[in-house]
């Protein structure tokens, strides 16, 4: 059975004139278990909208999110996110802003062994050295790292992130992917990833998912990248499958989902 | 050398030398034969010799000899009608502090309410609205009646002045906690007394410290005229006799210690607030 399943989820918001709007218009989605899945698309198609609607963030408007067969209503501990802008807080170092997840996730567990699964967490990011620096002290890949760290040590069944590494510069991007890569593949972690970046998207999935161009985003295409793992970062830029799906979703952003403004 | 004079607190020092000189000139010449206004009001204000003086405004080192004078007996306390000014001063603060730490008290926990239930925000704004402009001492008479003690009063005079900016800015500040730190409290489950102790308090503590700036700010310049309006004592008061005294001197002196301890209080809740607002 698929880990999660997006049913036929539509979304709509009213605007401040009363007008309402379609964002997503009927999506559906079965994400298999430990099962790798970016999703793409323009600026403002409603990545975002559609995954804070699996995060239990949002209501949608109508169909349902199923996550190991129980309606998501709300936010659950068995789904964990990591935020575009790292959502540290910054009155609390790095080992208790994982702490603060993690009491929540293993409630009743003494206090030593709280501590012990936030400090372990840090360590799997390698951030041993900043467990107890607070986050203005850090760079910006640290605080994702934190942030990475906070979401896998409450052992989500899905973990959602939302252009994670969108600020990052390229080098430390790169790391925070294999970083990742390697935590998933370790934890065996359902992964559903927005992301504007192809190749980020074709190093780290199995499936892509691309969305039309809002609004009534809908999906518009969806790839399984069968390029066997583990994956190497220098042979992928010259591999000719990689070049096949990289030609082809820039295709279907550029052709069949232009801007507004190129299309007209 | 031509570098150094380009830092601005050398600007400041020739800025103040140039007054304090063209002050001492205005102030030392003779300024010919008096012309009747001012001998009109030298006789209604009691002066008999305003012949013999230049002017009615002392010179800076008339002020500068009476400031020495004040701040030798600063600290007299065996005649009560002759006070010395470190005790006007010290009642003064009294009354802010405690006037203040009231405020304090009712607005930090009902400005968070407010923040955090909008229902009840939209059911107090009329009020606040209405309230708020009023100028504290429009109360002064209202509290003289019902507490029919000066002390008192004026101490409810800061309270009511120091309580809107510290509750305005404790409910917005509780209010707007940014969106990406409430989705953390939802997606990890913290339960809601934990988020309002851990998350929404301290993401507010900067708004609310710069409430209590701004309030304290305000208790410093209200409660010299709550005074002069409605006390025996503290340096509204201070200033208010020495005029009925025409003792200018000392009513500079004590404007400029006024202005010094004002600036003192704001530096230290400026440095409070950077001790205890979150870094990023
Ligand atoms: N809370 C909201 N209220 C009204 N409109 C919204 C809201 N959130 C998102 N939208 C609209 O929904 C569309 C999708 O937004 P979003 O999911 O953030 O896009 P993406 O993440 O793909 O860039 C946009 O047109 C946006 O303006
Ligand atoms: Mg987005």
């Amino acid at each position: 059975m698929a880990d999660l399943n997006i049913n036929d989820v539509s979304m709509s918001f009213v605007d401040r004139s009363g007008k309402a709007l379609l964002a997503l218009d009927r999506i559906s989605l079965a994400i298999e278990h430990s099962e790798f899945v970016c999703l793409i698309g323009h600026s403002g198609c409603g990545k975002s909208t559609l995954l804070n609607i699996v995060a239990g963030l949002l209501r949608p408007t109508s169909g349902a999110i199923r996550c190991a067969g129980a309606v998501v209503t709300g936010p659950g501990p068995e789904r964990a996110m990591v935020f575009q802008s790292h959502a540290l807080l910054p009155w609390m170092t790095c080992v208790e802003n994982v702490h603060l997840a993690v009491k929540q996730a293993f409630r009743g567990a003494p206090r030593s062994e709280l501590m012990d699964r936030a400090e372990q967490a840090l360590k799997l990011v390698h951030l041993e050295h900043a467990i107890g620096k607070y986050p203005f002290e850090i760079s910006g890949g640290m605080k994702q790292r934190v942030g990475i760290a906070r979401a896998f040590a409450v052992q989500p069944k899905v973990l959602l992130l939302d252009e994670p590494f969108g600020a990052l510069d390229a080098l430390t991007r790169s790391s925070l992917q294999d970083e990742l890569v390697r935590i998933v593949e370790t934890t065996k972690t359902t992964v559903v990833m927005v992301t504007h970046d192809i190749d980020e998207a074709i190093f780290l999935s199995d499936r892509i998912v691309a969305l039309s161009n809002g609004p009534a985003a809908r999906i518009g295409r969806i790839w399984k990248v069968e390029t066997p793992r583990p994956r190497d970062r220098l042979k992928l830029t010259s591999d000719f499958e990689v070049i096949k799906y990289r030609k082809e979703i820039l295709e279907f952003l550029y052709k069949k989902a232009p801007f507004p403004q190129l299309a007209s | 050398m031509l570098h150094r004079l380009r830092q601005p607190w050398v600007a400041s020092l020739a800025i103040f030398v140039g007054f304090i000189c063209i002050w001492a000139w205005l102030t030392t010449t003779p300024s010919g034969p008096v012309n009747a206004a001012d001998a009109e009001y030298a006789r209604l204000a009691g002066q008999s010799a305003a012949g013999q003086q230049a002017s009615a405004i002392p010179s800076p080192r008339a002020v500068a000899l009476r400031g020495y004078e004040l701040i030798a007996h600063a600290l007299d306390d065996d005649n009560p009608n002759n006070l010395g000014i470190a005790w006007h001063l010290v009642y003064s603060m009294g009354r802010v502090a405690l006037g203040f730490t009231l405020a304090l008290a009712v607005a930090v926990p009902l400005g968070f309410i407010l923040g955090l239930w909008p229902a009840c925000y939209q059911a107090l704004d009329p009020f606040i609205q209405v309230l708020r402009p009023v100028s504290p001492l429009a109360w002064m008479p209202l509290a003289l009646y019902t507490f029919r003690d000066s002390t008192i009063s004026t101490i409810f005079i800061i309270f009511i002045c120091a309580v809107w900016p510290m509750l305005i800015s404790t409910a917005t500040g509780t209010a707007s906690v940014r969106a990406e730190w409430l989705n953390v409290s939802r997606v990890f489950g913290v339960p809601r007394l934990e988020h309002v102790t851990r998350v929404v308090f301290p993401a507010s503590v900067p708004m609310i410290l710069s409430g209590m700036r701004i309030s304290i700010g305000i208790a410093w310049f209200v409660i010299v005229a709550a005074e002069m309006v409605g006390a025996q004592s503290g340096i509204g008061y201070f200033i208010w006799n020495e005029w009925n005294n025409l003792q200018i001197a000392s009513m500079i002196v004590a404007i400029v210690l006024v202005g010094g301890i004002g600036l003192a209080l704001d530096v230290i809740l400026k440095r409070i607030g950077e001790g205890l607002s979150f870094r990023e």
